[in-house]
């Protein structure tokens, strides 16, 4: 961490992957559910990076680590909640919607907004991310999506509608995805 | 794709992010920097007050002087404290450090207003005045919890509404220290419910600004 603090790429990776194993098992303990302990551990590797300057190379590192794992992990669980208390699933609505089109993100390469778009959808979470390649970028229709990732329809097209969501968020209005 | 290669993806893009970074000074050296700005910002209090008045304000009863004290320390520690949480890893106990002091300053606020006699050279604030010691506690807790903010900012508060009402707290009860260059006034109940609606809502509104620190 202290070589990371000086901006030493290699050593930063280095810790950076040591600590994904460690970040999934604080996830795994604070009861975060299976499916998600990939987005918590996101969520910490992006904290660290943020929270580079605050470690003491003094003290010892894993009590900064555990911290910032329990914290993300809380916070996961409370957005989870959340969303389960506010979203209504409606399985037939989600049936009858028109099939997302990939045409949404072409419009986004369209305007040349192409590395843009690439660099934010490596930071959706997994679900999304996938449901974005598999749908929007690789035009699978859903039946095909939903054969190769094993996810119901249902769950694609919620989570490709999330994935949408927050890319217009990151990318801003002008990008028009 | 599986999960280790997006978790090496955004490994790679943190790394390609990557600058050296200034590592933080220690908590009780950034509370001296903030202590440093408050002792500024009261320079021109200080140096239009009457201190003999002040001085035998203060001595002519326990209270007096032991609310003051209590006043500054919750600022001192509040903000140690705040500055402590803001780092990760360290203890969420760091909270409770203000608290013996904040409990002085109260106490002793209201032993001041049941007192049975007056303090010499002083009389009760009239309704008025009150209202400027709520507007003085506000303006003055604005610049100093701003600095603060600051400060914080530069760490990575993972309990953003805990750290920022520890530092609204310190602002507050800073700002309170200050008015008491200006304010030739006894205590009275009156008065000191207004400084503690202006302490809750420089409180309140730091909690409101902990949208800022959650990141």
């Amino acid at each position: 961490m202290q070589a990371a603090q000086t901006g030493d790429p290699a050593a930063y990776q280095a810790v950076l992957r040591a600590c994904v194993p460690l970040a999934g098992a604080v996830a795994r303990r604070t009861g975060v559910p299976a499916d998600s302990v990939d987005d918590v551990v996101q969520e910490v590797l992006i904290t660290m990076h943020r929270a580079l300057r605050s470690y003491d190379p003094a003290r010892p590192f894993m009590p900064w680590l555990r911290a910032i794992a329990t914290r993300r992990a809380i916070d996961v669980l409370r957005s989870q909640g959340r969303r389960g208390a506010r979203e209504i699933h409606d399985q037939e609505a989600y049936e009858n919607h028109a099939e997302p089109g990939p045409d949404l993100l072409e419009q986004a390469l369209r305007h040349g907004d192409a590395g843009r778009l690439r660099e934010a959808i490596t930071t959706l979470p997994p679900r999304q991310r996938q449901a974005v390649e598999l749908i929007g970028l690789q035009e699978h229709t859903l039946e095909q999506a939903s054969r190769v990732t094993g996810s119901t329809k249902v769950a694609l097209k919620v989570n490709f509608f999330r994935a949408l969501k927050s890319l217009r968020a990151r990318l801003g209005s002008d990008a028009d995805v | 794709m599986s999960e280790s290669v997006s978790h090496e993806a955004l490994i790679a893009r943190l790394s390609a992010e990557l600058r050296p970074v200034r590592r933080l000074l220690a908590p009780w050296k950034r509370s001296f920097f903030w202590l440093l700005a408050v002792l500024m910002v009261g320079l021109p209090f200080a140096y239009g007050a009457n201190w003999a008045a002040l001085a035998s304000r203060l001595g002519a009863a326990p209270d007096m002087w032991l609310s003051q004290l209590g006043a500054m320390l919750t600022a001192l520690f509040a903000a140690f404290a705040a500055l402590q949480t803001s780092i990760p890893g360290r203890s969420w106990r760091w909270t409770l450090l203000p608290l013996p002091a904040c409990l002085l300053w109260v106490g002793a606020s209201t032993a001041g207003c049941l007192r049975p006699w007056p303090i010499p050279y002083t009389i009760a604030e009239p309704h008025m005045h009150a209202m400027a010691c709520l507007k003085f506690i506000l303006l003055m807790s604005l610049p100093l919890a701003s600095l603060l903010t600051w400060l914080l900012l530069r760490a990575c508060p993972l309990r953003p509404g805990l750290t920022a009402m520890l530092g609204g707290l310190a602002s507050a009860a800073a700002a309170a220290s200050l008015l008491t260059l200006v304010h030739p006034f006894d205590a009275t109940a009156g008065d000191l419910a207004m400084h503690l609606l202006a302490v809750l809502c420089v409180v309140g509104l730091s909690r409101l600004g902990a949208l800022a620190l959650r990141r």
